[in-house]
């Protein structure tokens, strides 16, 4: 399915349906993470029932520590 | 040197306040400003040296490190003798800024930032900057800025990915609300590498709201969460308002600074990704380096020296003492290994 990924037109594999396996996809899934879905930030505890539709725009920003 | 005066006929700012938003009146405002940075690697040789350029009258810059060579792919104010001469940063970035702009104040200090160095330095200081490589230090600046209404800037990057977010005291989250947890380990400069645009792209974000912020234009400010990733061509940013706890510990209605109160966090800690445990001793106190040059210099090994630190190899090891008492032991990621080489040493 296509989204729209930090700007991007993404396709996804088939497998990714929620917000937690696309964390996992991302290898972002330790990271702290805010992730925003058609313009609302998705609390981590829900990560999982948040399905993705094709067409989302999905902003993932993770944090690092590097400087 | 060139007396002070002779700047304003010399026209140094001139580009700048002919930018509408900043302006004459923002340039005489700039000069009243002090600027405290943390860290002075690669984010805040950037910061430092644009802010010295633009004419913020006082800036304090703090490190705790010194010059490597691996540093000078990105960290813009060293050159290769301060790696040779093993130079503290803070000594080699405030030599090379002063020559840049001798009309700004600028104070360079090496030390290791914990939470009673941040209450004495933070007192009458208009902005912190970020540009440490570490979330321990992050979260500390965090609540010295509540506590004291402090704006400070976030910056961070790693590989070609940077981001950065702006916190304003009773307005926007504070970085505890925005993380929850402490991010543990992940990736960092000394395993995944970065290169020098991620970092002059974090600058750029951090040194243009600072700048807006020092000028007082704060309705300009970007007022997101803001990310990319050069290689990739991603840029995105995302409004995180919403984010804003009223219970958090840090910039809630009930604070408690809880990053102000763990006494014992930096004692001993091991430096991310560099195989180095450094080691700060329970007191403050102003090492004697030629004495212990002396003592060193009988227990085998090479000893050498410079006016900040004193650096001995024995075998594999190498160990660096500070003035300041802080010891770097490298060659080792063991916090206990490392004491039982600082004790058989220093005793
Ligand atoms: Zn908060």
């Amino acid at each position: 399915m296509e989204v729209t990924l930090n700007g991007k037109k993404t396709e996804l594999p088939e497998a990714i349906s929620n917000l937690t396996q696309l964390l996992t996809h991302y290898k972002l899934e330790d990271k702290v993470v805010i992730v925003e879905v058609n313009g609302e930030i998705i609390d981590k505890s829900k990560h999982e029932d948040r399905s993705i539709e094709a067409g989302d725009q999905i902003e993932l920003v993770h944090f690092v520590g590097g400087g | 040197m060139i007396e002070k005066g002779a700047f304003t006929l010399n026209n140094r700012y001139s580009r700048q306040e002919l930018f509408t938003p900043i302006g004459k009146e923002g340039q005489e405002k700039l000069a009243k400003k002090h600027v405290l940075i943390i860290g002075a690697g690669a984010l805040g040789t950037g910061n430092v040296e644009n802010l010295v350029r633009a004419g913020v009258g006082k800036i304090t810059i703090v490190d705790r490190d010194y010059v490597e060579f691996s540093n000078l792919q990105r960290q813009q104010l060293y050159v290769e003798s301060d790696a040779t001469e093993r130079i503290p940063k803070a000594i080699a970035a405030e030599k090379c800024l002063k020559e840049i702009n001798s009309e700004v104040e600028v104070v360079g200090k090496v030390m290791d930032v914990t939470k009673e160095e941040l209450e004495q330095m933070t007192p009458g200081v208009d902005l912190i900057i970020d540009s440490t490589d570490n979330f321990d230090t992050r979260l500390l600046i965090n609540d010295i800025a509540q506590k004291h209404n402090i704006p400070w800037i976030y910056g961070a990057c790693v590989s070609s990915y940077g981001l950065s977010y702006t916190i304003i005291p009773g307005k926007t989250p504070c970085l505890n609300c925005l993380l929850e947890t402490v991010p543990l380990g992940g990736a960092t400069c000394d395993t995944v590498g970065i290169i020098s645009p991620a970092v002059q792209m974090v600058v750029a974000y951090q040194t243009t709201e600072a700048l807006k912020l020092l000028v007082d234009d704060e309705k300009a400010l970007r007022g997101k969460l803001v990310c990319f990733d050069l290689w990739k061509n991603e840029h995105t940013s995302i409004k995180v308002d919403g984010v804003k706890k009223s219970d958090c510990k840090s910039c809630g209605s009930e604070p408690t600074y809880p990053y102000l109160s763990y006494e014992n966090q930096t004692k001993s800690s091991v430096l991310c990704g560099r195989n180095t445990v450094q080691i700060r001793p329970p007191k403050r106190l102003e090492r004697d380096l030629d004495q212990l040059v002396e003592t060193l210099s009988t227990q085998g090994g090479e000893v050498e020296q410079n006016p900040y630190l004193v650096s001995y190899t024995i075998g594999e090891q190498r160990m660096v003492f500070f003035r300041d008492g802080r010891v770097l032991v490298h060659g080792t990621n063991d916090i206990a290994e490392a004491k039982t080489l600082y004790h058989r040493i220093l005793g």
